[in-house]
Formats: structure tokens, sequence, C-alpha cells
């Protein structure tokens, strides 16, 4: 069973709200679309409000909105193979609908200037250029090395000269100047985040798990769309102090806590609480995830702003290739003492998901715990069989439990 | 007079539905196989009286059943339950000293299950969401050849020319089948490709080594699949007793057992809640882990 909702919960949904209806403010600053990991810092301090479409498409699969969108993006010639945020993002916007509507705008907010990072995959690139036909508006950014082994200063010089690249069309679209000073600031504001958002998950080592990675996923939201804002701090501010006390206090995410599991890979968005309820049944806890700490970035350095955000994109997880990524996750089972990992085979984004190279297999026996595939999608749900994924979750955990029992009784 | 203990094991699956029944040591007495149909619960008490009657024991003498399979939490009548992966390593560890690979192929999925020397379940693998690799392909190549899925083992033996089916999906190896037999192929030759090209499918989920075990209804009825996987892995292939019903067999045996669902089992050891762990005793109370 899951235990008690996180009291902070409320402020979040203010937060994030009073963030959307920014979006919808009419005749205020000119608005960039980023891409997840792209130069928000940069566009913050130019002063662009920011919309973040990958949590738009997150919204549109939380919601379950997205299976029925997605066929009119396939109907454009988007396969059903590439990218489910892409298409359920595009199909959202041909069919009209938006999930801010709740917010008070009647559709994405209109962009000025698209800019993308692929450090993460091409789709970015693409969704973005899509946009940016529509509305006949400039699409500019980073093109990243990708499958990293170590990140060079020639790696980190490339990226930042590309950044830096950025400013004049950035500069013409806002008709603001850059102001270094200001940019400092705002890559300040974002690493005191990032710091704040890494303790928040760091208090997950502590047994019980405070919160799970189901509750990360919602929790995540103001690092990810105020990322560079006070807010954001202030939030995490609160939900640090809520986290610690429910450590010192024993409350558990999940009541009874026993298994402990780290998640790789993209969320089921349509179905994060129809497994957050699954793993909890069987008194099993997801305390860390590859993808809520891909959030944080301590490379940010106030006194180097572009190169530290240069350096921030090219270390990220999902840029690395595959021994430093393992490296990663055997850290990160170590920190937080898990007993197994679920890898999600995330079928339409291959560039999240660490499954089709034999990592689970070489984890597996490099750290001996056992690993299990979950076959999904990060919103496709006709990749998801709420069946056979229930069995596999529930016959890993009766694995686990066996095992851990029959070793007692040795 | 000494009275007699009896457990029962369903193994309510999306095509068939399966019961056993046994004694305290595991000795089967009787089995009953049904169609799933649209009402799991109905096919599970109609298969569970069937074995029964078979088993000649009044059901007044099982003192538990538990149930196991895609339709484990719809049989409202079970004491407790377990997923199919632990109940076919189970019944599989009952019958045969691992280390061992089962391989088990049913109508709609198919898995491998890895069993440690003690017969602990240390992986498992199970088909995505694709017919192929199951008996719904074996159907699908019958249905294309005008032959019931029950001949094709026989019209297999007929083979001479080794004929491949490249396709990936299940309907384009229909399509592709089409244009063979167009082409003028024999349907000996192509039931004895569906064969082979299922055994592939199933190769592909894991390296197979040392001592496999077949299980599932696909192997029950077409031994050629077994023969088959004897000759693709060089190694031997052990079919157990009643391999189309071993999920049910083993969900039999975690009757017996006093299997521990899982939240329960992890509340006896780990820092837990404070219920109590209701080992063994595995009667009265439904221990389901759902
Ligand atoms: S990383 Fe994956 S989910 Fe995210 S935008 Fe790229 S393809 Fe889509």
């Amino acid at each position: 069973m899951t235990g008690p909702a996180l009291s902070s919960t409320a402020t979040l949904r203010e937060t994030m709200g009073s963030y959307y209806r920014s979006l919808g403010d009419a005749d205020t600053a000119p608005v960039a679309w980023c891409s997840s990991v792209g130069p928000a810092e940069l566009l913050r301090a130019l002063g662009y409000r920011v919309f973040f479409p990958e949590n738009h498409a997150a919204m549109l699969g939380a919601a379950r909105t997205a299976n029925r969108v997605m066929p009119i993006a396939h109907a454009q010639g988007y396969s059903q193979d590439i990218c489910s945020y892409l298409t359920s993002d595009i199909g959202a916007y041909l069919a009209g609908e938006t999930p801010l509507k709740a917010y008070g705008l009647t559709s994405v907010p209109r962009a000025d200037v698209l800019v993308f990072n692929t450090n993460q995959c091409r789709d970015v690139r693409d969704w973005f250029e899509w946009y940016g036909r529509q509305w006949d508006v400039p699409v500019i950014g980073v093109r990243s090395p990708r499958s990293i082994d170590t990140v060079t200063d020639d790696d980190v010089e490339g990226v930042a000269r590309q950044i830096e690249a950025l400013v004049p069309t950035l500069e013409a679209v806002s008709g603001a100047r850059l102001d270094g000073a200001r940019l400092a600031q705002v890559v300040a504001i974002s690493r005191e985040c990032s710091h704040l958002w890494g303790a928040c998950l760091g208090t997950a080592a502590a047994r019980p798990a405070p919160f799970t990675f189901f509750d990360g996923t919602i929790q995540m939201g103001p690092a990810v769309v105020l990322r560079g804002m006070e807010e954001a701090c202030a939030y995490y501010r609160s939900l640090l102090a809520e986290l610690e006390e429910r450590v010192r206090t024993r409350v558990a995410a999940v009541r009874g806590e026993s298994l402990r599991l780290y998640w790789d890979g993209m969320p089921l968005w349509g179905r994060l609480r129809a497994l957050a309820t699954n793993f909890a049944e069987f008194g099993t806890a997801v305390v860390a995830s590859t993808y809520c700490n891909s959030w944080i970035f301590p490379d940010l350095d106030a006194d180097d702003p572009i190169r530290s955000m240069a350096r921030a994109s090219l270390n990220l997880f999902i840029a690395r290739s595959e021994e430093p990524k393992e490296q990663y996750i055997e850290r990160m089972v170590r920190q937080f003492d898990v007993d197994g990992i679920v890898f999600h085979d995330c079928r339409t984004c291959p560039n999240n998901s660490n499954t089709r190279y034999a990592m689970p297999q070489r984890l597996s026996k490099r750290l001996g715990i056992p690993s299990l595939v979950l076959d999904g999608d990060v919103n496709d749900l006709r990749c998801y069989s709420d069946e056979q994924g229930r069995t596999n979750i529930e016959g890993f955990v009766e694995q686990l439990a066996d095992t851990r029992a029959s070793r007692r009784g040795a | 007079m000494t009275l007699m203990r009896y457990y029962a094991g369903i193994d309510s699956g999306s095509w068939t539905t399966k019961a056993v029944i046994i004694d305290a040591d595991g000795g089967v007495l009787g089995t009953a196989v049904k169609r799933s149909g649209a009402d799991l619960a109905v096919a599970a008490r109609q298969a569970y009286d069937a074995a029964l009657a078979r088993a000649d024991v009044p059901a007044g003498d099982i003192v538990a059943v538990w149930s196991t399979g895609f339709g484990r939490h719809n049989v409202e009548f079970a004491n407790g339950s377990r997923t199919e992966l632990d109940c076919h390593g189970r019944g599989v560890a009952h019958y045969v000293r691992g280390p061992v690979t089962v391989v088990d192929i049913g109508g709609q999925d198919a898995k491998v299950i890895r069993l440690d020397a003690g017969g602990q379940r240390v992986a498992h693998r199970m088909n995505r969401k694709c017919a192929a690799g199951t008996g719904s392909f074996l159907d699908e190549i019958a249905l294309r050849l005008g032959v019931e899925t029950g001949a094709l083992d026989g019209l297999a033996a007929e083979s001479a020319e080794t004929l491949e089916l490249s396709s990936f999906c299940t309907v384009f190896a229909g399509t592709e089948l089409l244009t063979l037999i167009r082409s003028g192929k024999r349907p000996a030759d192509l039931a004895m490709a569906a064969y082979r090209s299922l055994v592939k499918r199933v190769q592909a989920m894991e390296v197979f080594h040392g001592a496999m075990v077949a299980t599932g209804g696909v192997v029950a009825h077409h031994p050629r699949v077994v023969s088959l996987l004897r000759e693709a892995t060089g190694g031997e292939v052990v079919v157990p007793p009643h391999p189309q019903e071993m999920g049910a067999f083993g969900a039999s045996l975690a009757a017996r057992d006093g299997a521990v669902a899982v939240g329960d089992a992890l509340d006896a050891h780990g820092n837990g809640d404070g219920r109590e762990a209701s080992a063994a005793t595995g009667v009265g109370s439904r221990q389901d882990v759902g």
C-alpha cells in the first residue's frame, strides 16, 4: 500500500499552475520553446518565457489524451515507431487539444523561437521543426555529440561555441541584449535548484524511503519547467524539509517497505498510478531512477555560465556511452541500496531505453542483482500490456522475496 | 481412519483453464483442461469440478486451492495465488533437479524461466506482445493450410524439403505462407517451416545452456517443437509429465506448501507493518497478492 500523500503537493500544484498560466499572458515577454535539457538559462536571461514541450507531452500521456491524438500525427507521416511525445504533441495541436486549457490557455503557447539540444535525441529537433514550419519562426539549437565515453574539453568547447552562436538570433527575436551578470545569476539559481532537487531525491536512500520514483515524476515538475527561477528553489526547499521530516519520523512512501528497486528509462505516464500501486501492493518501493536524476546538473557554474551549461548537457546520462551509463547505475544501486533493477524498454524512445544492447544482462552480472525488463512506452499505451506488465512485476517481486527468504532460511 | 489431505491448483490461462488435484506427496490424481472463454470464473469452476471428478476426490477433502495464470485473480474459490512464472518453476523443480531452464510455450505467450540448483527461480523472460513464438501462431498457420491445429504435427512429419518462413510477425508470416502455397510448395514442408520459425523465436529469447525442460500446451500437443528444440540447442530437452498442466500443478504445490503470497512473505522477513505472516497455513484466508 502506498503511504500518505505529500502535503507539499498542494504548493506544487500552485507553483506549476502559475507557471502554466504565465504562458497564457498576452503581450508579455516572447516565448521560447526549449527541449528538456536545452539552454533554458540563456533563454531566461534574455527574458523569454520558456515552454517545455516534453512536459506538455507528458501531460498528454498522463491524461491519456495521447492515444486519441497520436494517429493524427501518424497520418501526417510521423511514424508510430518514432517518439510518442512528438506524435502526441503534434496530434494534440492538430486536434486543438491541450491540458493547458485548465490554466486558461486555448492551445500551446505560440513560439517566437524554438531551441533544441540533440544531446538526448534527434526527435526533439524534428518535433520543433514541425512547429517552426507551422508558424514560420526560427528553429535553432545545439547539435550535440552523443554516446560520449569521457566528456573532453574539446567537446565542451564545441558545444559552448554552439550555445554562443544562438545568442544573435535569440537577441534579435527578443529585442534584448544578453547581460552576462544576469546569465550568471540565472545559472546560479539553476544550480541551486538542481542541488535542492538532488537533495530531495537523495532522501530516498533512507529506509523506509520517504518518497518513490512515482512521486518523483510528479515532484520534478519545477526542476523541469522552472529551471533558473527562484520559484523552483523555494518549492524544493519546502519539499526537502517535508522529506527530511519524513525520514526522521520514519514515514514510509510504501507501507511495510521491504524490497527496494531502481528504475531505468522513461515513465509510462498513462500508467503511473497503476504501477505505483502495483509495486506498493507487494511492499516494494521504487526508490531511485535515472529519469528523475537527469535534472541534476552539478556542473553548472555561475563563474563560467556558458561553458558549464555545455558541460552539464554533455555529462548527462542520456548523452553517454554504455560504460559511463553502467557506472552511473552502479553508483545509484549502491547509494540507494536496491534489491533489483527495472528497465523500461520504451518502444518509441530508443534513446532512453537501455535494454537493447544487453545492459540489463551485463549489469545484473556486474552487480549481482536481478533485473527485469518491462516492455512499454512513455505515451503510447498500445505498446503496453497491463496483464503482462503486472505478471512481470509480480513474478519479479516473488523471485526477490523467495531469494531473500531462502537466504535467511539457509 | 487417517484423514487424506489433497490440494488443488488452477491455471487460468487466456486460452485454456487447467486444474490439477494432488495428494500430499505431490502425486497427481486428476487433471482437467477447459476453454477459458469469456468467463474465467466459470471456466475455473468447471475445470476444478472436472479434475475433482477424475481424481475421485470430494471437494470437501481439498485442504487448499491456489490459482495462477492470466486470470489468477478471477478464481474466487482460491485461497491464494502465485504468478505462472512461479508455478511453472515450482512444478518443474518437483520433477527435475536444477539448474535448469524452463521453456513454456502456451497459446498466447512464451516464457523462459531459469532455476538454480536448489530450484529457486533466478530469472525470467516473457515474449513481447506478439503471437509469433506461441500457439496462436500455429493456429494461424493451420488456418492458412486448411487443417486443424491438431493435425499440423502429423502433416509436418511428411516434410521432405527444408523451407524457411522469414517473416517477423504472424500476419506477415501468413502472407508469406500464401505466396509459398501459390508457388507450389507442399503443405507438409510449410507446416514444418512454421514449427522451425516458432522454435527460432523461442531461441531468440535467451541463451540456452545446460538442461532444458519444455512445458505448455504447445509442447504437449506438438511433439515436433520438442524435437526441433533438441536439434536447435544440441542439448537434452526434458518433457515432464502433464506439460500443459504444469502451471496448475505448480499452483497445487504452492497450495500444499502454503507458499506465502508475496506481500505476506515480505512482512514476515522485512521491516513490515507488523502483520503476521501466514506461512504454512494457506488455508481459509485468501492470501492473494493482488
Ligand atoms: S528522448 Fe525520447 S521521449 Fe524524449 S523527446 Fe527524444 S525520443 Fe522523445
